[in-house]
């Protein structure tokens, strides 16, 4: 399911909405996210689950292109938990055989 | 600082948007149904600009309980994986309080990342 197609369901679910109104929602609702992550604080939406930053230790990669070790310093990286319901719900599926 | 929460969702979208209290509420909870129902579909959910969540089965395989030392298997199972796009992961590259570069994200164009 592509971020259009999140949309369209939404906005089934809600036709009495103008579609650019659920459009908006769907960004302003990224964008807000993401501005808490961005800000080290967490997202935690019940049943769903919850986004927090992971700390990453300083490491030495390489340039990919010229093999040359390049020194990348620590930072932190989004992760994500699946809350009980989601993970339960989606077990659930697999147990059915879907 | 305490977490964002869905109700702290809706009032940005009432604030930021102009949407009634009660759309606000309505739109996030449809948006974290519609992904939840996608996941218990098997289909993997892309939302540009923020990132990917995936479905993924596993194979049983031999646990441990940590504490006891004790064997208990693991059983199969099916996991919803998270990996956040290139925008979300720049921005919290280097978290810093207040340093958020805070886009103009009402008219940025959202481009695909990986």
């Amino acid at each position: 399911m592509t971020r259009s197609e999140l949309i369209e369901r939404m906005s089934q679910r809600h036709p009495e909405m103008p579609i650019q109104d659920v459009e908006l929602a769907v960004k302003g609702i990224i964008e807000r996210m993401s501005r808490s992550l961005a800000r080290g604080q967490r997202v935690e939406v019940r049943g769903f689950g919850s986004f927090s930053l992971a700390h990453r230790e300083p490491r030495v990669g390489r340039n990919p292109r010229t093999g040359e070790p390049v020194v990348l310093g620590s930072k932190y990286v989004p992760r994500f938990k699946a809350g009980k319901a989601l993970r339960d719900s989606v077990d659930d599926a697999r147990k059915r055989g879907e | 600082m305490t977490a964002l929460s869905k109700a702290d969702l809706a009032e940005f979208l009432s604030d930021a948007i102009g949407l009634s209290k009660r759309e606000s509420k309505d739109l996030v909870e449809a948006f974290f149904e519609e992904i939840s129902a996608a996941l218990v579909r098997s289909s993997d959910v892309r939302l540009s600009g923020f990132g990917n969540f995936t479905t993924r089965d596993k194979a049983p395989r031999p646990g441990r309980n940590p504490k006891t030392g004790e064997e208990i298997p693991i059983t199969a199972r099916r996991v919803v994986s998270f990996r956040a796009g290139q925008k979300l992961r720049h921005r919290v590259e280097a978290v810093i309080d207040g340093r958020d570069i805070s886009p103009d994200w009402m008219t940025d164009d959202d481009h695909d990342d990986d």
